[in-house]
């Protein structure tokens, strides 16, 4: 009850300040000097290829670990402290994650200040939230499920693939939008890493007029994120400024609160066909 | 071996080709509890074997082995051999693959297990898993399977909706199709209609009774009606052991052993 009252209390506060301040321009502006002129183009763009990036690297390793673990590992002390270690990483602060990131990521394997460090950074983070989501979507499905298939003769990579992974998808959907919901507005990890504040220009695009027509530059492009845009809005002392940040804070918000909509529905819509 | 047991059993004068399998010194260990103590006795050809006693006496344990289930869960170990004719592979031995097992010996659970799936893909999945990926071969068996576990005429004309849609009893049928689709040679039954209201129990017993003209069937029953009504051989388990084996009628009219007839009557168990 407390918590919805100070949501909607946080939210209507923003909401007033920012509304007003949303318009089509405000999306298609980069950031400017001038409070009136500035927009959050570069922010959101570089939101968006963060979380592919993300996305790209959390989904395939959170989903294989959580049925390696569920389906694959013996349970001996060596998957036991496995299992330990990934509920406790859910708990480490994420600038933690930031740290390891801005020396593994950025400096030894000299991926620089770029999209693709921020986002395996984040896909650090949220791996943990995926890897426990897929665990608990497929023991959710009842053993005699997993011994019907195996007793038609189904090898256990069958039994996954046919079965486990269709049957738990509304699961792990739920858990990799959870995760990147929170990835979306992590702040303290990219600051570490090193994104700039102020950014007026776009990555290069990733898709080219001649062969092989995608590219993977944006990759290494430095970049900014919503958060970040709107820490450097925050900490401006101009009025018109907060503004912008109320503003970018609602669509920020938005962003997030659409994700989770979507997984709420998604569990919905999937799950009304599995009933055991 | 063999011979010295059918001696002991009132099995009749069958010889042993007329044996779909024989399990010989079989025993069982969940970790280090025994749940199977040097079981010997044998499946006859095309007739119906049925398996009773008091829970936890391990029918189902045993039931279990002739398809490897217990490979699923660590810490399980096999003794003694299980042999399937007329190859005279022993099923239970290291070299043999469970999923070969499994191709062979199909299993109907206790509880109507259809996957949330079609019908269709519910009756057409072990085939698949066999790779088998022509339409009018998959279309042509599970129509066979369907119109084996008398099911067809209920559900053809939505074969392509969900199997969760079905009613208990027909999901049963359904799984009975499910397995008898791939041709097994033993289909085995975990009380398959434990969880089942009396008429769908009783088409499945008809249904039982129909199979066994092309597939040789191990049913473990809790209701020794069941067992009297279906089957030809009946096996009494007490404690890990077959108690008495032989045929249904007499060890239901005039049993050997005293136990057998405590149990039988409802003195105990």
């Amino acid at each position: 009850m407390i918590a919805v009252l100070t949501f909607l209390a946080l939210f209507s506060h923003m909401l007033i300040d920012g509304l007003p301040r949303l318009s089509w321009d405000f999306f298609t502006s980069f950031p400017s000097r001038r409070p009136g002129s500035a927009g959050i183009l570069s922010a959101w763009v570089g939101t968006t290829l963060v979380m592919i990036v993300t996305a790209a690297a959390a989904v395939p390793l959170g989903v294989g670990a959580g049925i390696y673990l569920e389906e694959y590992a013996p349970k001996n002390i060596l998957t036991e402290i496995i299992e330990i270690n990934v509920t406790n990483l859910a708990g480490v602060p994420s600038i933690i994650y930031g740290l390891l990131a801005l020396s593994l990521f950025v400096h030894q394997l000299g991926f620089g200040q770029s999209i693709l460090s921020a986002g395996l950074a984040l896909a650090l983070l949220i791996l943990p939230i995926v890897i426990v989501a897929t665990r608990e979507a497929i023991r959710a499905i009842p053993v005699t499920i997993r011994e019907g298939a195996y007793a038609l003769g189904a090898t256990k990579w069958q039994t996954v693939s046919d079965h486990l992974l269709p049957y738990s998808a509304a699961g792990i959907l739920t858990g990799i939008i959870i995760g990147l919901a929170r990835a979306i507005g992590e702040t303290a990890p990219i600051i570490t890493i090193g994104a700039l504040t102020f950014i007026a220009f776009l990555p290069p695009s990733p898709f080219k007029e001649e062969f092989p027509y995608i590219s993977f530059e944006w990759l290494m492009a430095p970049f900014t994120v919503m958060p970040i845009q709107m820490f450097n809005w925050v900490s401006r002392p101009e009025e018109a400024f907060q503004v912008n940040a109320a503003a970018a804070g609602l669509v920020l918000v938005v962003m997030t609160l659409t994700m989770n909509a979507l997984a709420i529905y998604l569990r919905y819509r999937m799950r009304k066909n599995l009933k055991w | 071996m063999v011979e010295d047991f059918s001696s002991e059993h009132p099995v009749g004068d069958v010889s042993p080709s007329q044996y779909k399998s024989e399990v010989r010194n079989l025993s069982f260990y969940y970790g280090s509890f025994s749940a199977l103590k040097n079981i010997n006795m044998m499946l006859h050809e095309k007739k119906v074997t049925a398996l009773i006693g008091p829970s936890g006496c391990g029918k189902s344990t045993f039931l279990r082995c002739f398809n490897r289930m217990h490979d699923l869960y660590p810490g399980n170990r096999y003794m003694g051999d299980i042999i399937l004719h007329p190859d005279n592979v022993n099923i239970l031995s290291r070299s043999v693959d469970p999923i070969e097992v499994r191709m062979r010996i199909s299993m109907v659970f206790q509880k109507p297990n259809p996957f949330p799936k079609s019908i269709y893909e519910n009756v057409a999945y072990g085939l698949r898993v066999r790779g088998v990926r022509r339409r009018a071969i998959l279309d042509e068996k599970v129509e066979d399977a369907l119109r084996g576990a008398a099911l067809w005429d209920e559900v053809k004309d939505r074969l392509h909706q969900l199997a969760y849609n079905l009613s208990g009893g027909q999901q049963q049928r359904l799984c009975i199709a499910r397995a008898l689709a791939t041709d097994p040679e033993i289909l085995l039954f975990d009380e398959p209609t434990s969880a089942l209201d009396p008429i769908a129990t009783a088409s499945i017993e008809e249904l039982i009774a129909d199979l066994k003209d092309k597939v040789t069937i191990l049913i473990v029953t809790h209701n020794m009606q069941q067992a009297a009504r279906v089957s030809d051989y009946t096996a009494y388990m007490y404690l890990g052991e077959v108690i008495e084996f032989g045929v249904t009628d007499t060890i239901f009219i005039k049993p050997k052993n005293k136990q057998t007839e405590d149990y039988i009557t409802g003195r105990f168990g």
